[in-house]
């Protein structure tokens, strides 16, 4: 049993005018095998949340804690955050041209693991995974995420979850851009890596839509760079209902 | 100007052609008083059915008024000529190797032409201590295919100034892969003419310049023919304080050339201080009846985005930062086609990280 704890969580980023706060004190605990929805409007600071928790350079922390455990996440190198056990598929995962996805998810699980994985286990793995997702085999030459179109790039997201088995995920509006087959594909993905583990999830979305995929425990609601309002899958049948014109004060 | 012995001149570095070139380390390829050897050091490792290689008298097939390609004209007496027979289909790479005589200036001249139809793959591969000018120049009969190889794997002392033109006939393929990872100075002109409908030209090359290295690629791709297509894809990267690269990229579409197809891009990484990229795509345009005609140019520091998204899948910076930069240029490199050619490449590049590093 693992435990993510965001305290008290403030962020600025540089803009042209000095720095902007963007989180405003931020408090959530994700324990293992709970999946957290993150609901709010576009700007309110979703993203912010995920990619500070990744340890993006673009992000000033101004106070507050992430702990994984109790260790300082923080503190972390990115690349120690994701070796401790976090992940984060990404709204907008990067092209890294020349680097092929087999080679890319195989210096990933070896870093994750500490150790090369077995050649001939390791090829299985990764057939059985993209199957699963329905991914061409041709995609494993390919350079990693170009020329992808918006949902085979969300798919190698949920591929790369499904091989490097972290404890925590952040989804970042992983159903953005998908249409309902791809998004079914990729809910479908989620739902049995945590079948398979103890994976607890931070799902962050605008919409309602992915939620009848994924069923969330718990929904926050996010607005202005803090959450606002917090309660079981039926606050999100509200949002549904009602939108987030309540929260943002115009 | 009359007491020049032949007709050209030596340019001073004020010419568009030249201003980037350090003229002071030219190892005397350029000076009037220095005699050229003619010396045929490229020879074929083996020569596969369908392909003859010998030494001719022939008159160069274009005009060319670059200064070191008029001294190589003026120098070769005679032109070392691979010829691959109309309709032969050659699988197997025809390797041409270079030796040099030595370090005195010398002179290269070669030809190679396509039959009809005929497909092949030539690999030339630079190796040693030299220096040299040379011309290349390529024909292509219609409908043959042509997979073109140049590696510059020089040793370090070495100058090379190099014409590669190719005169592409009527739906005929030219391929082009050019590597540029070694020498002292290496200017190389790649051009490319066309004399039939429908042909079409791919060039790309890389090249990794360290301290010490002038690594200059001059493109020219004259779309003077009707429906042609080219494709240009240089990129180049840099480390080391005096590491310097030159890339132009010149396509002219005559008005003649209605439905031409063009698109050349380059991009410069630059990983340290003190290295020095020049990239200058130039697009001339006489008739607007194309298909298309585009180009990009970047010259850039490393995209740290590639770097997050590498770390945060648990990937330690270093060697995601190594991962990068030989996706950068694997992604060339893995055109040749040829994998222990790239290996060996791909070898080279990171014994150069390995010593960037240090």
């Amino acid at each position: 049993m693992s435990t993510l704890e965001i305290k008290n969580l403030q962020v600025s980023v540089a803009t042209e005018n000095g720095f902007t706060e963007i989180l405003k004190g931020v408090d959530l605990t994700i324990k293992s095998g709970e999946t957290h929805a993150i609901m709010g409007p576009n700007g309110s600071g979703k993203s912010t949340l995920a990619y500070s928790i990744a340890g993006h350079p673009k992000y000033t922390i101004t106070g507050g804690s992430v702990t994984l455990d109790g260790a300082d996440v923080l503190d972390m190198s990115v690349d120690e955050r994701a070796r401790a056990g976090l992940f984060l598929a990404m709204q907008y995962p990067v092209e890294v041209p020349g680097v092929s996805v087999t080679n890319f998810l195989r210096t990933a699980a070896t870093a994750i693991r500490g150790e090369a994985p077995k050649v001939r286990t390791w090829v299985g793995e990764v057939k059985e995974a993209m199957a699963s997702l329905s991914m061409d085999p041709s995609f494993a030459e390919r350079s990693v995420n170009e020329g992808f179109s918006g949902g085979e790039k969300k798919r190698h997201e949920i591929l790369q979850l499904e091989l490097l088995k972290p404890k925590f995920a952040i989804l970042d509006e992983t159903d953005s851009g998908l249409d309902v087959d791809a998004l079914k594909i990729v809910s479908e993905g989620v739902n049995r890596v945590k079948a398979n583990s103890d994976l607890g999830v931070m799902l962050i979305t605008h919409y309602t839509r992915i939620l009848r995929y994924i069923k969330p425990d718990f929904v926050h609601v996010f607005a202005a760079g803090r959450i606002v309002e917090e309660g079981g899958p039926e606050l999100a049948d509200k949002l549904e209902e009602k939108g987030y014109a309540e929260y943002v004060t115009h | 100007m009359s007491s020049l012995p032949t007709n050209y001149l030596a340019p001073s570095g004020r010419e568009e052609a030249w201003r980037f070139t350090p003229l002071n380390r030219l190892g005397g390829l350029l000076d009037s008083s220095v005699t050229l050897l003619d010396h045929a050091s490229l020879a074929p490792l083996q020569l596969p059915a369908g392909a003859t290689f010998g030494k001719i008298a022939t008159a160069p097939l274009a005009q060319n008024s670059d200064e070191a390609t008029l001294r190589v004209r003026s120098a070769v007496l005679q032109t070392s000529a691979l010829a691959i027979a109309a309709n032969a289909e050659i699988s197997e790479p025809i390797v041409l190797q270079r030796s040099v005589a030595g370090s005195a200036p010398e002179a290269s001249r070669l030809l190679i032409s396509l039959g009809a139809n005929a497909r092949a793959t030539v690999l030339i591969e630079n190796i040693g201590s030299a220096v040299i000018a040379e011309e290349i120049e390529i024909s292509l009969a219609t409908g043959s295919y042509l997979h073109f190889i140049s590696t510059q794997e020089w040793e370090s002392k070495t100058v090379h100034l190099g014409s590669h033109h190719v005169i592409i006939g009527k739906d005929a393929q030219f391929i082009s892969t050019v590597i540029t990872v070694g020498g002292s100075l290496v200017r190389l002109l790649p051009t490319v003419e066309y004399s039939g409908p429908g042909g079409s030209a791919d060039l790309s090359g890389v090249y990794f310049s360290t301290s010490g290295q002038h690594l200059e690629h001059r493109m020219h791709v004259d779309h003077n023919i009707p429906n042609c297509k080219s494709r240009v894809n240089y990129k180049g990267a840099l480390a080391g304080e005096s590491a310097r690269s030159v890339w132009i990229g010149d396509v002219f579409i005559r008005a003649a050339a209605e439905g031409t197809d063009t698109y050349e891009l380059n991009r410069n990484l630059v990983l340290t201080d003190g290295a020095r990229a020049d990239s200058v795509p130039n697009l001339e345009i006489e008739t607007g009846e194309i298909v298309g005609a585009g180009h990009a140019s970047t010259t850039g520091r490393f995209d740290d985005e590639q770097l997050f998204y590498l770390q945060s899948r648990g990937i330690p910076e270093e060697i995601a930062r190594r991962l990068v930069i030989r996706g950068f240029f694997a992604e060339i490199v893995s055109g040749v086609k040829i994998e222990s050619v790239e290996e060996r490449i791909m070898a080279r590049i990171d014994a150069e990280l390995d010593a960037v590093a240090k």
